[in-house]
């Protein structure tokens, strides 16, 4: 890959879109709203994590939004109406989405299924049965919830680091080491790169899928928790929609969608810059919603054309490369 | 080939026929009809008329899935179209506001189609530009309002009748016939399926892949706006932020349903409308059965994985291998 990465294309965009806001609205460039960005994205980061991993292998995860929507959902009615400890639900819940992602992965490999299908089956799972469990929004009232949305770290300026940003960015950090320095993390990229020369080389393409799946599930009931956390309720119509917003994340972010190729780190840099158009129209004021819904696909656009552009100079030169000799 | 046609859609059709009688049994009014206004009522009329978007958006999914494409953004096209229509019903033409709504979502289709066949984007992410933009789009047309209209030219084909049945069902009629006019009737179904088959080889062959795959995103985007229509006239007005949310997976899963593969290849138009239907039954059926309408969606993934698995090569194999060893003649 020569000229400049994707990742580095993103974070370019990034610093110029903030120096741009910063011009107009000298008061984003302050701790307090970097703060406020990082706690009103923390659930979206951490299951942008791993639809990393997911995308990265070839695959893709539709489930997770539903899948935040049971959590919260599941995490409410476990400690609110059954009187569970708080952290007994957490780790019930995270092996139970843990075993929902193992089960989809599952299928995906010995079926040979597409994952689109199989995901979107699981979607539909998981946010049917948080209908079942309840269709109204729970209040959440354990102490842990108020100790936890109380606790954040002074930074210079005024801002807040939140407990729910600070376990995103923990969840990044710890991602992005698995994928770039652990033996699960190249074999990812190889699945991505090629399944048949995977299975060749004596990858196990099986467990690999099926722990693929389990992290992205697991992370999506991190992220539930999480959302849990910042909306102090478990609602079955949560985040709604939000493995849209996460692939696009993911996309931006500088990851190949066909597999193969693509960083942790860029996927953050997508989530800021989504961030950061949502930030901008709230400065605004005069602007709609639904401009952050048109700028993020004009983004996705941008993004992806020049990915394409960037595989069809790579092919050319191999051709040339390949002619010479 | 012919032969083999009514084998294939055997399991759909019996799917229908088990959900029609499970929902008969539920409700024992289920198959009754009346005449009033000029217009049949009843269950069985319901269910076509409320599947009717789908099965439009089905027929134009069906073939971009031959062609081993898929179109996310049908869904989001609905709101644009439906926005377009309903904000230029009262104040011109029919003729014009027709145009101009399916106009947009042959542009709509048309984009998606030169993402994917000229830049050679990935289907899933060509068209997730559209659904995530699209939306977007709508909102900025209605400017985020539910924008209502009061002509009754535009209503009619959300709540006319033409001998009785219900404008929606008619039109999913007659586009079933034109696509399949269009398709079967020439060689263009081959073309289409030769493009999903293989690609590189149909190229070679002399097939004109890129113009097909254009075409068919085309033809969808033109299913997805009429769909669009009829879905503003049936509630007189447009909701950009509902009007056919989450429908684009309805249609895909009525394509899978229908039997026709997500790698591409053969088709079946009838069966993806079946499909449709199929999906529908279920929905009106879980209504009149008076329980929860949250159960839908569960009902819905088991049935999804119930047709998927039943469709899966690898099963096939091992039903082929078993029945081998037991030396069952092949």
């Amino acid at each position: 890959m020569k000229g400049l990465p994707p990742v580095v294309i993103t974070a370019i965009v990034l610093v110029a879109g903030f120096a741009i806001c910063a011009m107009q609205y000298p008061n984003i460039a302050s701790t307090r709203v970097v703060g406020n960005l990082l706690t009103d994205n923390a659930f979206l980061g951490i299951v942008a994590t791993g639809m990393t991993f997911v995308i990265i292998s070839g695959g893709i995860d539709l489930s997770v939004g539903s899948v935040i929507g049971f959590t919260t959902v599941f995490v409410a009615i476990a400690i609110e109406r059954l009187g569970v400890p708080p952290w007994l639900a957490f780790v019930a819940t995270l092996v139970l989405c843990t075993a929902f992602g193992a089960a989809m992965g599952g299928i995906i490999h010995l079926f040979d299924l597409p994952p689109f299908i199989v995901t979107l089956a699981g979607m539909f799972l998981a946010r049917g049965a948080s209908f079942l469990l309840s269709t109204e929004s729970i209040p959440i009232n354990a102490p842990v919830y108020s100790t936890v949305s109380d606790f954040a770290l002074r930074l210079p300026g005024g801002g807040r680091l939140t407990a729910i940003a600070i376990i995103m960015l923990a969840v990044i950090v710890a991602g992005a080491l698995l994928l770039h320095l652990t033996r699960f993390g190249a074999n990812v990229y190889a699945l991505g790169g090629s399944r048949a020369t995977t299975a060749l080389m004596g990858i196990p393409v099986g467990s690999m899928t099926v722990r693929i799946y389990m992290l992205s599930s697991a992370l999506s009931g991190l992220a539930g928790i999480v959302f849990s956390f910042y909306t102090a309720a478990g609602y079955s119509l949560s985040a709604v929609g939000v493995e849209l917003d996460t692939i696009a994340a993911v996309v931006i972010g500088g990851t190949l969608l066909t597999g193969g190729q693509g960083t942790v780190v860029g996927t953050f840099l997508g989530i800021l810059i989504q961030g950061l158009i949502q930030t901008y129209i709230t400065f605004d004021g005069t602007l709609s919603s639904w401009w952050t819904k048109i700028v993020t696909g004009i983004l996705l656009f941008a993004f992806i054309a020049l990915q394409q552009a960037i595989i069809v100079l790579a092919r050319r030169s191999a051709v040339r490369k390949g002619a010479k000799p | 080939m012919m032969a083999r046609l009514p084998r294939r859609g055997l399991a759909q059709i019996l799917a229908l026929v088990i959900i029609l009688a499970v929902d008969r049994m539920v409700s024992p009014q289920f198959f009754d009809l009346r005449l009033q206004d000029g217009r049949l009522f009843g269950s069985m009329i319901d269910v076509l008329n409320r599947g009717a978007p789908v099965a439009l958006l089905s027929l134009g999914m069906v073939l971009v899935i031959a062609t081993r494409g898929i179109d996310l953004s049908v869904g989001a096209v609905m709101a644009i179209a439906g926005a377009i229509a309903a904000s230029l019903a009262d104040s011109h033409s029919l003729p014009l506001v027709l145009a101009a709504a399916l106009g947009t979502g042959l542009v709509c289709g048309l984009w998606n189609g030169f993402l994917v066949a000229v830049l050679g984007i990935q289907p899933i992410i060509a068209t997730l530009i559209l659904m995530v933009a699209g939306r977007g789009i709508a909102q900025l047309i209605t400017e985020g309002r539910i924008v209502t209209f009061t002509s009754p030219d535009l209503g009619w084909f959300g709540t006319g009748a033409i001998f009785g049945l219900p404008a929606p069902v008619v039109i999913v009629a007659g586009m079933l016939l034109l696509t399949g006019a269009l398709v079967r009737g020439t060689a263009l179904g081959l073309l289409i399926e030769a493009t999903g088959g293989n690609a590189r080889a149909s190229e070679l062959a002399g097939v004109g892949t890129r113009l097909m795959i254009v075409a068919v995103y085309a033809w969808c985007g033109l299913c997805a706006a009429l769909a669009g229509i009829i879905s503003a006239a049936d509630i007189m007005g447009a909701d950009a932020n509902n009007a056919g949310l989450w429908l684009e997976l309805d249609a895909i899963l009525a394509v899978v349903i229908g039997g026709t593969s997500l790698f591409g290849g053969r088709f079946s138009l009838l069966l993806a409308v079946v499909g449709a239907l199929i999906i529908q039954a279920m929905n009106t059926g879980i209504l009149l059965s008076g329980y929860p309408p949250e159960l839908n969606l569960l009902v819905k993934a088991v049935v999804v994985l119930a047709v998927l698995l039943l469709q899966s090569p690898r099963l096939a194999g091992w039903v082929g291998l078993a029945s081998r060893l037991t030396g069952a003649k092949a």
